[in-house]
Parts: structure tokens; C-alpha cells; sequence
């Protein structure tokens, strides 16, 4: 971890991602206004020393709705790769330990199927089965996440089976699962935490998708990506409306982002090496 | 003056002095070998000569190659004797060649770079060169690719492509150490062939004294950065002057002590033994083919015996050793292991693998790098029915870190803090930790280095006659298997072609491929006399 902070774009990427979370964490016990009261009065204001991102249509503010869509964004985005690594990376080491197998194939088949369609076409179809909701949204896509991780858990396993030190293990009498949870698994972790925050990044991109199409978080709960689709008729005369979302948006992807490159620059020995 | 002059060479990379005030040269149409150890930098000394050196790397002092001082020279200027007047080939033959380009286009490609020629006149180069490194036409035309040619072939190519210009100078960066040793005499004389042919001048780089021992016309040995003694060959191979140089000689022909005389028990039989491979469908409904790689293989290894068995790559050592094992099912024969038989259709059962453990060729994979070495060394206790715990377990955990020479304090340490000899230390002391009958070697001493070799080789010996191991040892080194072993085998195609007393195998062998192996060994007692 000292050594991740040597590197400026992890530094950048933590301080703006970790910005985020605090103020979701922040807007648990406050937020500057309430986000749920409607103030007809105070409507469409641009930004100033009181709201500091103006008011919506509806005259909330829009700094609090941005705090607590934070919330949405980072527990939609957390709880959809907790789902991809908790049933992916098993399926993953299992293809593995098992390769060319009937499970094997089974797996990674149902994998492809899985990766065959659209993300955006089988979450539209989730929530058109069963509702649109957050948590519908979570299933969604943490569905798509369980391939990412599966994948690469397999490659990277194969490559590991390999190894001198599992034929050890195996001369060791010990069993494929004890050798995939023992030897496998912890030689992977970087892999899968450089994997993790890249996911988590797309993992808010699609929820912000989702909502903006209508089928994530539900109001009055706010959402960035609905905030962006509520201003689409009056960006013309209140830009504040769209530009705060998004900036937020692209904000928590491009510090995600900046931390899964710094972290696999760590990582991987060959581009540490070339970058110094 | 001759072509290459090193004088007062000294190189520091950061903080670390890697070279110290180094000489040597080579003359045109002559071998210069550098002989050295792992950390020798005898590798360090060839990079200085074509300044292919790693950031933060400073040399300094004198290194005139043609009359120019090479640590003058602007980056451009030798980019163009880069591939022109200085050729290099490396060890690996396997990454060396690019595998999506033909063998014709990179070796045209050396040609193109300095713009010697047209296209068509660097394929035609390129044909004339492949010719002359033995790939003819008919069998290797250009539009091979790497991946269909033998370790040994592919090695052909990179040098072709270092002599396509004829440079006046090639470097050999231990060009055979991943070559079986029939084809390593091959290339030691292609490179000779070359070398008297074009009259350039060839620095070779070596840790095995027997390889270049009958090549090299001038010999540099190096020791921590530094050259502790050079001459021509035979004065060097006859007077040895420094301590170095002659335990270097010793080590390289080390033989260990052995007291134990095997008994006439058999530990291991093995029975008509045929293990196959699937090999991917050609048609769709047609039965699966497949491979034989170990087919009908028969011996017995007695109690208190070490067995050699010798072998090129692909013979299916590696694959016999899997199925003795246990990892993998057989199907045909049997195995015994202390007289209980394991048919066809299964593998050895866990209660028969724990008479067995096994040490791995490279000591730097044979260890998960998160474990410590206690949990790595008391692994195969999962094979015992009761594994020892606590103080019990931290007593056999010492006592197979002793046995090894190693401290028991150092099972608390982490492998990376190890050197090479060391972890294959203890990998041994795994392999002892559940006192098992038979130790499979499996290429055990092949990576380390001679001095560190022969000191494993000692230690091995003393276990086998302190324990009463019997061990079953692979290599494709046949100095270190007529060192340790009481009898031979030896394997080609899945079978095994000869069996016998080392001794007499060696000196005299029956099958030609014995005869064809033993005769491209290189010779270092010979020369010594």
C-alpha cells in the first residue's frame, strides 16, 4: 500500500475516488438541504454561496442530491462486482482446476452465453420481468460481471496449474479444491483487485445507464443518472442541471480508473521495471 | 591490434558494481570463451560491447572494437553496427524469434534494417544464409514459421540472422544451455564452422566449461565481476593457476562420496508401463487419436539404489515421472511400490505416494512465493493419515531443515530470501519432511551452478546413506548421472533403449543412441589430462 502511494496516479485516483465515498458516507448523517422536499420557489438557481450547485426543477439541491447519489452509484457498483467476484472467481478456479472437463465446458459455455448478449438488453429485460428497481439493477449487472471474473480467474489459474509449486502440492497429496483455495487463489489476488476496480468503474457507468433510461433507482431516491435524464429538457437554460452528474460521473470512473492502472503497474514486475 | 580490446573495463548499475576493471579481447577468425558462474557478469561484459546495458548503468574504461571505442560512440552510430558489424545469439532459442513473422522475413528482416540490399535481394541473402547454417531449401524453405522447427532449428535461425551481414564480430550468449546435447554439439560446431569460414571473431559466453572446453581457442574465467584468469586453452586447462579456475574444474566433475550399497529389495517396480495422451480430434465422429508418450516401460529401483535415467527432451521422462507418482492414471501395466501393485485404469493411491517426494529442476518455481518456508516444507504431511502438530510438527520441520544444512530458524523466513542452491535445499528438506523411500530428481541439479551443483550432489549422497533413500534420477546431464547413480537407463521415444551398471554404459554403451549421446557429451576429464 506505501508503495501504491508512491505512484501519482494512484494518489489522484484514491483522493478523487475516495471523495465520493466520503460524501456518500457524509450524506448518511447530512447533507446541506433535504433531498426529498419539493421548493417551487427556489427552482432552477443557478449556483451560488447557498446551494452550491444551484436547485433542480423541483428546487432540491443539488449538491445534497449528488451526495446521496453517490450512495446509490457506489452501493449499485460495490454490491454488482461483490456478486461477479463471490460467483465468478469459484467457477473460475473450478473451470480450471478441472480443465477440459464436462465442467469445465459447462462453465465457460455458460459463460459465452452470458457474454453472447448485450448487458444493456438483458438488464432492460430484468427489470421489464421484474420492475425497474436498484436492486434489480444490482442483479443486472452483477449478472455481467460473473463472466469477467470467472474468465479471468481461469486464465490466470491455467497458467498457475502449471507451476512447479502446485505439482508439489499435488505430490503433497493435497486435493485440487485445498490447492486452488491454498495456492491458486492468493497468487491471484492482484489480478483480481486490478480487475475489481476497472469493473467497479463500468459498475457505475452502467447504473448511471440504467437510471437514466429509467430502470435503476426509483425516485424520489436520486440517482445521478436519472438527475442527467430529469435535465434533458432544460440544460438549454440550466446547464448546472446536467454538468454537476456528470461531472461526478466521469469523475469517480476517471479516479477508479487512474488506481486499477497504478495498481497494475504495481503489479506486474515487467511495467514497473520499464516506467522507472 | 585485434578486433575486440577490452582494457580497465569497470560497470556500476545504480549502486552495485557489477564489473571490476575487466580485460580480454578477441581476434578476428578466433573463439573467445567467458566462463563464469551465475553473477559472474560475464553476460554484463557482452552487453558492454554492443552497449545493449540497463538503465542507470555506467562503464567505464576501454572498449575498442575495430579501433573505435565503443563507450564513445553516439546511440545512432551503434544502432548501425548493432546487426552489422556485431551479431548476437541468445540462449533461448524459443523467445528469441518473433512467432508470427517467417523464418525467411526475420532473417531478411537484419538485412533490410541497415539497408544493405532491396527486398529480394535480402530474401536471396537470407536463403544463402540458411544454407550455410544447415536449413536447406528443400526441407526449411523461407516461409516457415518458428513454431515448426526444433529448439535446435530455431536456434539456426538466430544465428542466421546474427551472421545474414556477416558481422565482424558474434556474440553467443550461452547459445546451447536450453539444447538437448546432441544438438548442442551441433551448434558449437556450426558457430566453429562460422567463424573459420567468415574469419570473424566469436565471444562466447558460458557457465560449462565442457561445452567450450574444445571450441574456444582463448579462455577468460570470471568471478564476481572480475577475470581471475585467462589464457590460451590449453595452457589454461593445463596449468590452472588460480585457486578459482581449479575448483571450477573440480566442481564441473564432481564425484560425491557414497558408502550405502543398494539392497536387493525393490521400492519402486515398474511394468510394461503405457501411458497415452489424447490428441485433439481430426474428425468429428471418428475415434479420439492418440499419443503414446511412455510406452511399455519396465525396470525396478531397489532400496538404498540411485537409478539414473538420461533422456532428450520429449522422450516421455517427464511424463513417467507424473504416472509413478500418482498424478496422473496409467493406462496399461503396473506399478508396485514396496511390492503393492497399482493397475491399469488407476492412479497411485495417496496411502502408497507417501512412500515417494519429488524435487523439481528450477528452485525459484518450485515454491508458492506467499508461504513461508515452514508451511512450504511440512506440505506433504497432507499425505499422512495423522499429521503432526504443533511442537511435533515444528520438531520434524527443524529436523528436515537440518538435515538439508539449513537452521531451523529459517522457517520463519520467506523464500525470495533464499539463493538457488539454498531453495533447492530446501526443496529436498520438502521432500525428506515425511521420510519417504524414494526421492524422484526430477532434473534437480540442472539450473544451479557447478560449485553449488556438486555441493547438492554431496549433500545427496549423504542422505541416501543416512536415510537409505533410493532415488530416481532424471537428467539430461550425463557428467552428474554417471557422478551419482549405480545404474542407468536410457530413454528415447517412450522406451527404454538401454539398461545397466553406469559404469559400464558409459564406457561401453550397446544401443547407437547411447553411443550417439555419449559421444556428443562434452569431454572436460579428457582435456584435463
Amino acid at each position: 500500500m506505501k508503495r501504491a502511494f508512491k505512484m501519482p496516479g494512484f494518489t489522484i485516483g484514491f483522493i478523487v475516488a475516495f471523495t465520493f465515498v466520503a460524501a456518500a458516507l457524509l450524506s448518511f448523517i447530512w447533507t446541506p438541504f433535504g433531498t426529498d422536499g419539493v421548493d417551487i420557489v427556489n427552482k432552477l438557481k443557478p449556483p451560488d454561496s447557498t446551494n452550491w450547485f444551484g436547485t433542480d426543477h423541483l428546487g432540491r439541491d443539488i449538491f445534497s442530491m449528488i451526495m446521496v447519489g453517490a450512495r446509490t452509484s457506489i452501493a449499485v457498483a460495490i454490491v454488482a462486482v461483490g456478486i461477479g467476484v463471490l460467483l465468478g472467481v469459484p467457477l473460475g478456479l473450478a473451470a480450471a482446476a478441472r480443465k477440459g472437463t464436462l465442467l469445465d465446458e459447462v462453465i465457460m459455455r455458460g459463460n459465452d452465453l452470458i457474454f453472447a448478449f448485450p448487458a444493456l438488453l438483458i438488464a432492460i429485460l430484468i427489470t421489464a420481468v421484474f420492475g425497474p428497481s436498484a436492486t434489480n439493477a444490482i442483479i443486472a449487472i452483477g449478472i455481467f460481471n460473473i463472466p469477467v471474473f470467472a474468465r479471468l480467474t481461469r486464465g490466470g489459474a491455467l497458467s498457475l496449474w502449471t507451476r512447479d509449486f502446485v505439482l508439489a502440492a499435488r505430490v503433497a497429496g493435497k486435493s485440487r479444491l485445498r490447492i486452488s483455495f491454498e495456492h491458486i487463489l492468493p497468487n491471484l489476488t492482484n489480478l483480481l483487485i486490478v480487475q475489481g476496480t476497472i469493473q467497479f468503474s463500468l459498475g457505475i457507468l452502467a447504473e448511471a445507464a440504467l437510471s437514466y433510461i429509467g430502470l435503476g433507482a426509483q425516485p424520489p431516491i436520486p440517482s445521478w443518472g436519472r438527475m442527467l435524464a430529469d435535465s434533458q429538457t432544460m440544460v438549454s437554460f440550466a446547464p448546472q442541471l446536467a454538468l454537476f452528474p456528470g461531472i461526478a460521473i466521469v469523475l469517480t470512473v476517471l479516479g477508479l480508473n487512474l488506481m486499477g492502472d497504478a495498481l497494475r503497474d504495481l503489479f506486474d514486475p515487467k511495467l514497473r521495471r520499464d516506467r522507472q | 591490434m585485434s578486433l575486440l580490446e577490452i582494457n580497465g573495463l569497470s560497470l556500476t548499475i545504480g549502486a552495485d558494481r557489477i564489473l571490476q576493471d575487466v580485460a580480454l579481447g578477441v581476434e578476428a577468425g578466433k573463439i573467445t570463451a567467458i566462463i563464469g558462474e551465475s553473477g559472474s557478469g560475464k553476460s554484463m561484459t557482452a552487453y558492454c560491447v554492443n552497449q545493449l546495458l540497463p538503465r542507470g548503468a555506467m562503464a567505464s574504461g576501454q572498449l575498442y572494437f575495430d579501433g573505435q571505442n565503443m563507450l564513445t560512440l553516439t546511440e545512432r552510430t551503434l544502432c548501425q553496427m548493432r546487426g552489422r558489424d556485431i551479431g548476437m545469439v541468445f540462449q533461448e532459442p524459443m523467445t528469441a524469434l518473433n512467432p508470427v513473422q517467417t523464418i525467411g522475413a526475420q532473417v531478411a528482416e537484419t538485412v533490410l534494417i541497415h539497408g544493405a540490399a532491396s527486398k529480394p535481394e535480402a530474401l536471396k541473402i537470407a536463403r544463402e544464409t540458411l544454407n550455410r547454417v544447415g536449413l536447406p531449401e528443400s526441407e526449411f524453405p523461407l516461409s516457415r514459421y518458428p513454431h515448426e522447427l526444433s529448439g535446435g532449428q530455431r536456434q539456426r535461425v538466430v544465428i542466421a540472422m546474427a551472421i545474414a551481414l556477416r558481422p565482424k564480430l558474434l556474440i553467443a550468449d550461452e547459445p546451447t544451455t536450453a539444447l538437448d546435447v546432441t544438438t548442442q554439439a551441433q551448434i558449437m560446431d556450426l558457430l566453429k564452422r562460422l567463424v573459420q569460414e567468415d574469419g570473424m571473431g566469436l565471444l562466447l559466453i558460458s557457465h560449462d566449461l565442457g561445452v567450450v572446453a574444445d571450441v574456444a581457442d582463448h579462455i577468460v574465467i570470471m568471478r564476481r565481476g572480475e577475470v581471475v584468469e585467462q589464457g590460451a586453452s590449453a595452457k589454461v586447462f593445463a596449468s590452472m593457476q588460480h585457486p578459482y579456475t581449479k575448483a571450477l574444474f573440480e566442481a564441473s566433475s564432481h564425484v560425491p562420496d557414497r558408502a550405502a550399497k543398494p539392497r536387493d529389495t525393490p521400492v519402486l517396480e515398474v511394468q510394461n508401463l503405457i501411458r497415452e495422451y489424447a490428441l485433439p480430434r481430426t474428425s468429428l465422429f471418428g475415434p479420439v487419436p492418440m499419443f503414446r508418450a511412455v510406452s511399455g516401460v519396465s525396470f525396478a529401483l531397489n532400496k538404498g539404489e540411485s537409478l539414473g535415467l538420461v533422456g532428450e527432451s520429449g522422450c516421455g521422462k517427464s511424463t513417467l515421472t507424473r504416472a509413478i507418482l500418482g498424478l496422473e492414471a496409467i493406462q496399461g501395466g503396473s506399478i508396485s511400490i514396496n511390492g503393492q501393485k497399482v493397475l491399469a485404469g488407476h492412479s497411485v493411491p495417496r496411502a502408497l505416494r507417501r512412500n515417494m517426494q519429488v524435487v523439481f529442476q528450477d528452485p525459484y518455481g518450485s515454491f508458492n512465493p506467499r508461504h513461508k518456508v515452514a508451511r512450504l516444507v511440512s506440505e506433504p504431511f497432507h499425505l499422512l493419515e495423522t499429521p503432526p502438530k504443533g511442537a511435533a510438527r515444528n520438531a520434524a520441520i527443524s529436523e528436515a531443515l537440518e538435515a538439508v544444512g539449513m537452521q531451523a530458524s529459517d522457517a520463519d523466513k520467506y523464500i525470495h530470501e533464499f539463493s538457488g542452491g539454498q531453495r533447492q535445499r530446501i526443496a529436498i528438506a520438502r521432500a525428506l519432511i515425511i521420510k519417504p523411500e524414494l526421492i524422484i530428481l526430477d532434473e534437480a541439479v540442472s539450473a544451479l551452478d557447478v560449485s553449488i551443483r556438486a555441493q547438492i550432489l554431496d549433500l545427496l549422497a549423504m542422505l541416501s546413506d543416512r536415510f537409505g533413500l533410493s532415488y530416481l534420477f532424471i537428467s539430461h546431464d550425463l557428467s552428474v548421472v554417471r557422478a551419482i547413480t549405480d545404474r542407468v537407463m536410457v530413454m528415447k521415444s517412450g522406451e527404454i533403449v538401454e539398461e545397466g551398471a553406469t559404469e559400464s554404459i558409459f564406457l561401453a554403451p550397446r544401443h547407437p543412441y547411447t553411443k550417439a549421446l555419449l559421444a556428443a557429451a562434452p569431454k572436460l576429464e579428457e582435456l584435463m589430462q
